[in-house]
Parts: C-alpha cells; structure tokens; sequence
C-alpha cells in the first residue's frame, strides 16, 4: 500500500491557502446531487454535517446517543486553545504550530498541524458568532488562560464546560440544517459495516439500536468522525459508549490505522475505589496551574492523614525533577512521575495508587473565595465521587487514559487510504504525534470539522460524476449486510456463562499492565499472548441475552467488545515494533539515565500505517517518513 | 408577538390570558373588600355606598362593571380548562412514587380552590345581589347592610363564606405570585419579596372578608 | 472506610413502547457506598444477564454529569434525592442498608418509554431546530473580539446555557411542561448580544413546537428548578413569557 500524503509543495505559510484555491468545486446547482454521510456528531461530526448542509449536500447524520447534542465532545472541560494573541504575550500561528509539533514528540506531519494552527483563529470566531458563552473580562473582551505547560496565554474557555459550549454551539447549527433539510438526523444508529464498491466507500450498514433493523445506507461519500478508542482500556476518561467499532470495520475494508499505540494518559483524574469501577473521571488539566502535586517522601507516612505528614517530608516531584515548567509538565511526563513515585510504593489512598493535588498554598496565596471561582465545579464533582473536600484536605490523583493519538491514517485532505472515506477528529491520527498537548482537541475536531472537510470532500467529489451511487441490491452492499446480520447471529448464538462487560474488564486489566503508561517487549508480547485466548474464550463462552430485533444493550456491548479485543492486539503489536520512546508511548528499554523517553529519529521519524491482511494473517505495518522543515528535532525538555 | 391564532393557541397565551383576567378579578376582590369595610361604619354608609354603586353613570357604571367581570371570568374558566386538559394529556401514565420538593398545597389545587369560588360566587350573588336564595329572612332590595346581617345570622351560611374565602386564600397565595411570573414581572433584586407581595395582599382581602361574618355573629352588628 | 448494604429495588420493566409494563423486585447485594448507583445497576444487570434473565435497560454514557443521557426517577426524584446530582454522579452512601428504591423512567406523553427506563427525548431536539440557534453560518464570523460582551451577560448565559438537554424538568413537572428546558435555550442566546435579531421570533418558534410535542404548560409549580441537576432558575420562564409578549 502507498502512503501519499498529497502536502503540496507550497511554503507552508501559504499552502493551505494555495490548496484551496487549487482544489476543485462542486458547482452550486450540482451539490444537491451529493449525498454525504457523516458518522458522528461530535465537534468534528456535528461542525462537518452543519457546514456541508449549509452549502448544499444532501447529509445524513448518524450517532449512537439519544441527540447528536450527548457525543463525548461535551466532557471536555479546561479549554481550546487559539493563536490570536489576545494577551500579546507573543503567540503567533507559527508558534502554536512549532509549540504543537514539539509537544507531539515530532511524530506529527508539520503540514497539518501548521493548518491547525492557522485555523484555530477562526473556530473562536465562529464559536462566539454562535453565541458561545466564553469566559469574559470586564471590559466585555474574550478572557484567556495557560494550559497544559503552554508558556502563553492562548486558551479560552466557558468555565469548567469549554466542550460542551462549543458542542452545543456545533449542535445547534446541526438542527438548524436538520430544520432546513439539508440533514438528515439519526439518532440511536450504530454503524457496524462500511460499504466499499469499486475502492471507493459509498456507504454504510447501520443497526437501529431501537428496533434492531439492519439496513444499509448509500452516498457519493462517507466522513467518518467517531472519536478516540480509548475505552479497549475498559477504564478510561471517555464516556462508556465510546468505541472503535466503525474505524475498525473501515480498517478492515482497506483504511490503514496508523500508529495505535499512542494513548494519552492523562494525570489528574480521580483515582479508582475498587473493582466496581465501570468509569474514570477526569479532574481538568488547569488544576495544575495552582494545585501542587507532591507524595509522601517516606513509605511509612503514606497510611497518615496529609495533614499529619511534615512539609519537610513532602516530595514536590515535579518541581524537584522539572524547575522550570514544574507541576506545568506536559501530560506524558507528569503521569509517568505518578506512576514512578506510586511504583515505589510512596503512592496514596486505596491501593497505593495516588498523589496528592494540593491547594492550601493556592488558597493562602488567593484567597478561597477566589480559587472557588477558578474551580469551583471542579472541587464540587470531585467531593461528590469522593466525598472529601478539597478545600480542606489535599485531592487524590492518579493517572488514566484520556485520548487516542492514533486512529485512522489519512493525508492532507483527511482522506483515508480509502477514497471517498474521510475521517476527522480524534478518529484520525493527523494532528498530535505521539503526545496530545491540552486544549487542542476541540482545536482539531472543529478545524477539521468547520474549516477542512467541506472544502476537501468538494475536490473529491468533484471527480465523481453526481449521484453515481450504487443499486441497493449491489452485491457489495448485500454482502456487507449480510456480513452485519451473521455477526448479530453468532454473538446471540454463543449461549456462553460470560457477560461482554466481564470480558471488556479482562482486556483492560492485560492493556493497562502491559500496553499502558510504561511497555516494554517482554510484556507486549505476554500481552498478544493473553489477548489471543481471550479472544477465544470470548467467542466461546460469551452470553448474551434477547434478540437482535429489539432494543439491546448487551448486544451492541458484546459488538464493542469484540472489536475492541483485535484492536487491542494491534496496539500491542505497534507498540513492540515501535522500539523507542515517545510522547504517550515509553518504552522501558529506551530511556535516559535520568528516566526521560528516548526517541529514536534515525529509525523511528515516521508514522507506522498498519493494513489489514485478512483473518489470522500478521498486518503489514507501512510507513510514512516524517521530515521536520520547521520545527528542527530537538529531543524535549522541560528540565 | 402580537395576539394571533397562535397566541391563545400557545400555552405561553393561555397562562397570560389566565394571569390577566385573574388580575381583574384580584383587583376586583381587593376593592370590594374596601367596599364592603364600611359594613363597620354602620348601615347608612353601606346602603349609600351601594347607591352609588347602582347609579355611577346613571347605572351603567356597574353594568359596565358586571360584564367586564363577567368576560373575565368566563376567559379565566376558558383558560384554566383548556391548560388543564393539555396538561393533563402531558402526562398519561402516573408515577408509582413522587417525592414534591417545591409544590406548595395552593399551588396544586389550584384548581380545586377555583372551582369552590366560581360555586361561591354563583350561590353568593343568588345570595346578595338577586336575592332568590337568602336564608336569614326576607331579602330587601337596597336594604344591603340589613340582608348582609340577616343573613350572616345564620351561622350555617357564614360558615359556607368562611369556607369560601379559605379557598380564596389558596387560590391567591399561589395566584398572585403566579401571574407575576407568568408576565414576567421578575427583577433578581425583587423576586424575593413576590411571594410576600402575594401573601400579604392574600391575608388582608382574606381576613377583612372573614371578619365581615365573624362580627356578625359576635354580634359586633347587628 | 467503604461500608456494604443489601438493597431491594423495585423496577419498572417494558419491554417496548407498544408493551404494557410493570414493575419487578431485583435484589442488589454486597453494595459498597462508594459505588455510584449506575454502577449499582450495572452489577445487578450482570447478575440478571448470568441467570438468564435479561438485563435492565437504562439510558448513560459519559457518567459525569454532563451528557445528560441518564435518566430515571429514583424514588419519586428525577435523578435521585441529591441536589445538583445526576443518577450517574449519584453514590451509594446516600442509600443505606436495606433500603427499598423504587425506579421509574421519566413519565411524559412527550417522551414515549423505549424499553424498561429509556426513553425517547427527541422532543427536544425538535425544538431546539425550531429555533434554538443563531444563524451563523460556517465562515462568515467577523474576529471574536469585535463583539463586546458584558461579564454580567456572558456569565448570565453561561449559568443558562449549562443545561445539558436530560429532561429532568419534565419528568418532574406536575404538568409534564418542558418550559425550564426552553427557557433557558432561550435565555442562553436571548441575553448574548449575537442573539438578539432572532430573539422574539426564537421565542415563538420554539415554543409553538413545544406545543405540538404534547409537553404540558406551566402553572408555576417550581419542581423543575429543584430537581434540576444543572440549577436552572425558574427566572428564566418569566423572562421567556416576557420575551413572548
Ligand atoms: C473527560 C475529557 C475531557 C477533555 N477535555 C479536553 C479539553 O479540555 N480540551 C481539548 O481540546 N480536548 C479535550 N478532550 C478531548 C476531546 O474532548 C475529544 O478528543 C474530542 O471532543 C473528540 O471529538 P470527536 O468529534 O472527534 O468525537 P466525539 O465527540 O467522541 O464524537 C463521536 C461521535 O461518533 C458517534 N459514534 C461513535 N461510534 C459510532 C458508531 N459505531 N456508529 C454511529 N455513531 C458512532 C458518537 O455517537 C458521537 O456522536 C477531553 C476528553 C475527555 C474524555
Ligand atoms: C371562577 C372559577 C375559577 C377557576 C376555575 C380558576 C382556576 C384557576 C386555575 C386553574 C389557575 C391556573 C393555576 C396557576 O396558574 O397556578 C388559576 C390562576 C389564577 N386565578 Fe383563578 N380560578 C377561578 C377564579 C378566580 C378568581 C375569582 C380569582 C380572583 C379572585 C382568580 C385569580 C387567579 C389568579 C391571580 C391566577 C394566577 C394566574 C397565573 O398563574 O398567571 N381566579 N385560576
Ligand atoms: C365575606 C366577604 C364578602 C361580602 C361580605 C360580600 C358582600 C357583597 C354584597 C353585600 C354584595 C351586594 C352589593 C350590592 O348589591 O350593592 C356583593 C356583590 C358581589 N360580590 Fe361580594 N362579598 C364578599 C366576598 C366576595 C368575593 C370573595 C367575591 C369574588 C370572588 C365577591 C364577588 C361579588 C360579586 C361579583 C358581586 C356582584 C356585584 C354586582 O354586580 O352587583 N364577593 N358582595
Ligand atoms: S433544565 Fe435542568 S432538568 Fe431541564 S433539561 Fe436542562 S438540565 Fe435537565
Ligand atoms: S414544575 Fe412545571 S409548572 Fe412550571 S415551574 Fe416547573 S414547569
Ligand atoms: S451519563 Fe452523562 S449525565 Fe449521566
């Protein structure tokens, strides 16, 4: 298979610019004639479906929620981040970029991410026309704040509900199209084939989750934003429903996924009760711009109350080991201190698995009243799970899986290996490399969504002469049907002892072990092993009750699941080959001395774009080279 | 908006025609109690008080009046069944269990308390303005003051009023603070002093009116 | 540290939206109070699903607080009997040992039952694409700070604009009235000075849906407001009326 990432040639200053005055267009009469369907509707999904109604397609929308309004977008809390240099402190778009481009390890294609950069002015503008309620001054001006080790200004927010406030933003641009018929919403629809005829993807299978009825849906094109698959970790930050289920049957008809291995282990978020857990809960990023992260330096003062333990036994490991950026660190290094300090045994809270986020010395400083404004919603959700105060008594913190890097592979143009499948959002890999830096997903959903797609899926489509869709009853499509029914009938026919959900804990607890903040060979390779019989058991011993035909919730659990377990051997697999260290993927035989990650550019500057070989045959990794034109490969240090 | 099809269609519509026509009716209230307190400054004063009522605009004052009242009536009646009825559909299967946080007992028997008052008003004009159903002796047309006390007399038909103005005070206590919200006479500084509003006007038409009977039968007047 | 408790709960089963339902006694055992209820639930379904039962359906996905997917009234609360709390950021250590819960899905002809406790709010969305937006289409933004916009309004929308769609309001509302939930779609973009040009003709548009939809009206009771998981004021019915007349 052959990686073209078709960048244009042009100064990156000017490329995107260029391209899209290069691209071609759909004239406006023949647009209607188009039908696109977009599989989700979160930020990326919902911005591209609103966009594309406004000029003129025909869309159809999918999710799997109730509303487009519940994707998982609406949990981002701390911010997005935009180069407009609002504080004139110095950002620029180039310095975003450079920022993102280092902050990814440099395991990003600069192209991309310098568009990001340029693109970001936009969405804020966008977002307030829409009525977004950002955060203001007093003066009536947009207010910014830091975030996750930005040295400047650049982030702006809606209290503690940045995404949800641009989701509803995006969302209520969807109904408006939804009310002028330019879309077409489906709400409760699980996308569990994709159609491809003649190498090109025109449609998709779907499963109304309501009544169970399979049917298949046809298009000129098929945009694909469903989000991170960070869930085949069991416990993670993203919602239960999360999946990876469409970018895995896409994967499986043809569309590489590039670099699965590179998962964003996030720092603050509460730490796990027990065995119960069916969920993590993420404690924004910006606590650490006035908490203070520290543990005990003694084992023996773990048991103790924080209070009762001296300040002089109190180790700030992130000021210690990085005085210049301090508890400000980017996610990967801060989550992997944790684990250290925790690994020694001076972890707190149930099962030694904690440290403490401190604020006492924020309250001193600001006064309650006003560390209540910054987060107050914040302590608020953190005392409701954990029934403490955090006004009083230091938060608990441990690290959890947040985000995806990888997903599916596509190139300038967002299109997949696949023509006509494009894919946006955290379902892509295009923007982060190996190390997502904060409030720069919604960044990337909405860039994608808003201001990229709609004119790439227009060059596209502009080849295909309109509406050559084909027949419902082409042979391709029955066969995907087919396909979709068979795999409803084996699930409900396996008559096992096992829940989906037992199943889904099993492969958390192997991927957490051994594919999670810290790899290395040996256990990857215990891990293939174990996710192999899993697998079996799996499809042996599954139970899963009802019938296809009717609402079912262990059914569509058990589909997740399923797929969720080959994706699992995949990460692994891409985490073995990838013998180096970077961003959220750390290799234990890859380190400095002093336990940093150590990148391996002479052999690893790539992206690995994993093909699907069929059933029981080893995928073929392939790779695309990555030069750094720009932003010159340095290795990061935020000593 | 201006009023269309769609207004009085709209629930939003029925509740403003609700709080506007319960507005004249409250006001009516309010001012007929201060009416009726000359009960206290003797029968010349009543009667006279009456007379004037009767002749303003050579008589047409109160006919005016009447039917003003009347409209009102009828549209707040109109009103109240219509959103009854459509919130009534709005929830065809009933909880198995309901744990009330902020509903008070005016607010959900509202329309209990209305229908006691529109059966008050019926047997009350028979009563004192007609004059067909009069307990307590003859009924004397003019003769305010002396039907009012003749009748109030009997104890049974001061209870019925009794009973009346406590399903007056329900229906107000709730009714006024509701039709400010439903207009939306809301300012975050004052909000709080609406509920007071309400019950303050409540408690004094309601104990005047009460008083009224219970004086008579003290024998205060007589 | 963290106590157990063996509840009783009392469900309500359907098996569609043509099916009569009914309600069934489930035993939750060996219930820690750090569980939050969802989870509570998720241990009784994997119960059920390995006796051969089949397991309760109940609407989630974030269990954050802020999707606004779940929904059941717990006994006779939507949401439960925390304040502020949504059924999925409810914990077990507000129940104690041997409790009966009774479980309920939200009961509104607006929102016919699915199956078991799931419902269909798609009401909702019908109103919010009545009118619940500001034209803006992709593009045409003039820069963001052009716009001033007051703290005090910002801040006033943002309180209004935290709602997140569950359908709380209505499920308690004696009336079955969704008018918390357009009232502050309403507020949210009536008090941005963006929001203004479509400001009266939003009210109507959306409240004539509303209509349609079959929720019931308001006779200002105030249950939405206090079972509110979002803390919507009732303030904003009486601007909303305001706005319509
Ligand atoms: C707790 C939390 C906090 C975060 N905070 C921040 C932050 O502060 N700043 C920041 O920049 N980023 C943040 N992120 C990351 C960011 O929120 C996400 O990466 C981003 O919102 C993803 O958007 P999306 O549109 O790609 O996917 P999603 O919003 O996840 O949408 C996925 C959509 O696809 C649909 N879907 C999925 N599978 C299927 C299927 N098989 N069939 C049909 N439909 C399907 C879903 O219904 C949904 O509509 C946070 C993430 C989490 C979990
Ligand atoms: C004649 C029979 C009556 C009936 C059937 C009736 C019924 C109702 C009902 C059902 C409501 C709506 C409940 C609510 O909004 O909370 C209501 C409201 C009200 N009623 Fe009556 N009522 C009657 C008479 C009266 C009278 C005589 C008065 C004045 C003394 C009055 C004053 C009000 C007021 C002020 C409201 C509040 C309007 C609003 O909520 O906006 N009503 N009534
Ligand atoms: C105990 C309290 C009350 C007393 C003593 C009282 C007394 C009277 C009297 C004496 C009259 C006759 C006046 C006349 O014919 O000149 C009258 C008329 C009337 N009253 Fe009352 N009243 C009381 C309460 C109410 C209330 C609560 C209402 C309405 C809710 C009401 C509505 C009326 C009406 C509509 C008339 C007819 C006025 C007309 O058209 O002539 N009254 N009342
Ligand atoms: S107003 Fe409150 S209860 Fe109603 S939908 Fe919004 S958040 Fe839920
Ligand atoms: S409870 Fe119902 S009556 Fe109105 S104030 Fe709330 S909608
Ligand atoms: S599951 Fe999202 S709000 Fe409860």
């Amino acid at each position: 298979m052959e990686l073209n990432p078709n960048v244009p040639s042009d100064p990156i200053e000017q490329m995107w610019e260029n391209h899209r005055f290069n691209m071609k267009l759909v004239n406006p009469a023949n647009k209607r004639k188009y039908k696109v369907i977009v599989v989700g509707s979160g930020l990326a999904g919902a911005a591209a479906a609103a966009s594309m109604g406004e000029l003129g397609y025909q869309v159809d929308c999918y999710c799997y929620q109730d509303s487009p309004r519940r994707a998982h977008s609406i949990a981002a809390q701390g911010g997005i981040n935009a180069a407009k240099n609002y504080r004139g402190d110095g950002d620029s778009i180039y310095r975003l970029f450079y920022d993102t481009v280092k902050g990814g390890d440099f395991r990003s294609r600069e192209a991309n991410v310098y568009r990001l950069a340029e693109n970001s002015v936009k969405i804020i503008d966008q977002a307030v026309a829409q009525g977004v309620p950002f955060a203001r001054e007093y003066g009536g001006l947009l207010d910014n704040r830091s975030f996750g080790g930005a040295q400047v200004s650049r982030t702006f927010y809606a209290k503690g509900q940045t995404g949800q406030q641009l989701l509803l933003g995006a969302y209520q641009a969807l109904e408006r199209q939804i009310g002028l018929e330019t879309v077409k919403m489906n709400t409760r629809h699980e996308m569990l084939e994709l159609v491809v005829v003649d190498g090109h993807a025109k449609g998709i299978v779907v499963r109304d989750m309501v009544t169970g009825k399979v049917e298949s849906h046809l298009a000129d094109a098929v945009v694909l934003a469903t989000g991170g698959y960070g869930n085949v970790f069991y416990l993670s930050t993203n919602a239960k429903g999360c999946n990876v289920t469409a970018n895995w049957r896409a994967y499986k008809k043809g569309a590489a996924f590039a670099n699965p291995c590179y998962t964003q282990i996030h720092p603050t978020c509460i730490p796990v009760t027990g065995d119960h857990q069916s969920k993590l809960t993420l404690m924004s990023e910006s606590l650490r711009n006035d908490g203070r992260v520290w543990a005990p330096k003694k084992k023996e003062d773990c048991g103790k109350k924080p209070g009762e333990i001296k300040e002089e036994d109190r180790d700030y490991f992130l000021e210690r080991k990085y005085p210049s950026f301090g508890n400000l660190v980017p996610r990967d290094v801060a989550s992997r201190n944790a684990k250290e300090v925790c690994d020694e045994g001076r972890g707190v809270g149930p099962g030694g698995r904690g440290v403490y986020l401190d604020f006492s010395d924020a309250i001193k400083r600001l006064g309650k009243h006003k560390v209540e404004e910054k987060y107050g919603n914040l302590f608020e959700m953190y005392e409701r799970i954990t029934d403490e105060n955090p006004y009083e008594v230091p938060m608990r913190i441990y690290p959890a899986v947040h985000y995806t890097m990888g997903g599916l592979w596509v190139d300038y143009n967002l299109q997949s290996t696949i023509p006509g499948l494009f894919v946006l959002g955290e379902a892509n890999f295009s923007d982060h490399g190996a190390n997502r830096l904060g409030a720069s997903a919604l960044m990337q959903g909405l860039s994608d969504g808003y201001f990229i797609v709609p004119y790439t899926i227009g060059n596209y489509l502009a080849g295909q002469s309109p509406a050559k869709r084909p027949a419902a009853d082409h042979a391709d499509v029955k066969a995907a049907e087919a396909a979709v029914k068979a795999r409803t009938e084996r699930f409900l026919s396996i008559g096992g002892k096992e829940t989906p959900t037992h199943f889904h804990r099993e492969l958390g607890k192997i991927m957490w072990e051994y594919c999670g903040m810290a790899r290395n060979e040996a256990g990857l390779k215990k891990a293939i092993e174990l996710i192999g019989e899993l697998r079996k058991e799996f499809w042996s011993n599954l139970r899963v009750p009802g019938t296809g035909e009717e609402l079912n919730q262990s059914l569509e659990m058990a589909g997740r699941v399923a797929d969720f377990i080959e994706l699992g051997e995949l990460m692994c697999l891409d985490a073995l080959e990838r013998r180096e260290s970077c961003g959220g993927h750390f290799r234990e035989e890859f380190q400095t001395p002093e336990g940093e990650a150590l990148r391996d550019d002479a052999n690893f500057a790539h992206v690995a774009a994993w093909e699907y070989k069929g059933e029981g045959v080893k995928p073929a990794r392939n790779v695309e080279p990555l030069e750094f034109e720009h932003v010159h490969l340095a290795t990061r240090s935020y000593k | 908006m201006k009023p269309d099809a769609t207004f009085l269609g709209s629930s939003i519509g029925k509740k403003i025609v609700m709080a506007v026509t319960g507005l004249v009716l409250v006001l009516f209230v309010i001012g007929h109690m201060v009416g009726n307190l000359q009960i206290f400054m003797g029968a010349e004063a009543l009667n006279a008080y009456s007379e004037f009522l009767h002749h303003m605009l050579h008589g047409g004052g109160l006919w005016i009046a009447r039917l003003v009242l009347l409209a009102c009536a009828a549209l707040h009646i109109w009103a109240a069944v219509t959103l009854t009825r459509m919130n009534a559909a709005a929830r065809p299967v009933p909880y198995r269990q309901v744990h009330r946080e902020a509903s008070t007992f005016a607010s959900r028997y509202m329309r209990v308390t209305g229908f006691i008052l529109l059966f008050f008003i019926v047997f009350h004009l028979l009563n004192l303005t007609t004059g067909q159903w009069h307990p307590g002796g003859a009924f004397v047309k003019g003769q305010v003051y002396r039907n009012l006390v003749s009748t109030f007399q009997v104890a049974w038909v001061s209870a019925l009023y009794i009973v009346a103005m406590v399903a007056l005070a329900g229906h107000l206590s709730h009714g006024i603070w509701s039709l400010m919200q439903t207009m939306g006479w809301n300012h975050p500084r004052y909000n709080a002093l609406r509920k007071h509003l309400a019950w303050a006007v409540t408690a004094v038409v309601v104990v005047a009116n009460i008083s009224f009977p219970i004086a008579v039968l003290a024998g205060f007047i007589r | 540290m963290s106590k157990t408790m063996n509840l009783t709960l009392l469900v309500w089963r359907q098996k569609d939206a043509k099916s009569e339902g009914g309600f069934r006694p489930y035993k939750a055992s060996g219930i820690s109070d750090d569980m939050s209820f969802l989870e509570m639930l998720d241990i009784v379904n994997e119960g059920l699903i390995k006796a051969g039962d089949e397991p309760i359906a109940f609407d989630h996905d974030c269990r954050e607080g802020i999707c606004g997917m779940c929904s059941m009234v717990i006994n006779g609360r939507p949401h439960g009997p925390k304040d502020r709390t949504t059924a999925c950021q409810l914990h077990m250590r507000s129940f104690k040992d041997g409790d009966e819960i009774v479980i309920e899905p939200w009961r509104a002809a607006a929102f016919p039952v699915q199956r078991d406790l799931v419902v269909d709010r798609g009401a909702f969305d019908r109103i919010i694409a009545a009118g619940g937006f500001i034209s803006a289409p992709t593009g045409t933004a003039p820069d963001a700070n052009l716009i001033l916009v007051p703290k005090e309004a910002a801040d006033a929308a943002m309180d209004a604009a935290a709602c997140i769609g569950c359908g709380a309001c209505v499920a308690a509302c004696p009336n079955g009235s969704a008018m918390l939930f357009v009232a502050a779609k309403l507020a949210h973009l009536g008090m941005l000075p963006q929001g203004q040009p479509e400001r009266y003709s939003r009210v109507v548009r959306m409240v004539e849906v509303m209509d349609e939809e079959g929720f019931g009206g308001c006779t200002n009771i105030g249950e939405c407001a206090a079972v509110c998981p979002k803390e919507i004021s009732m303030d904003f019915i009486a601007q909303m009326n305001r706005d319509l007349l």
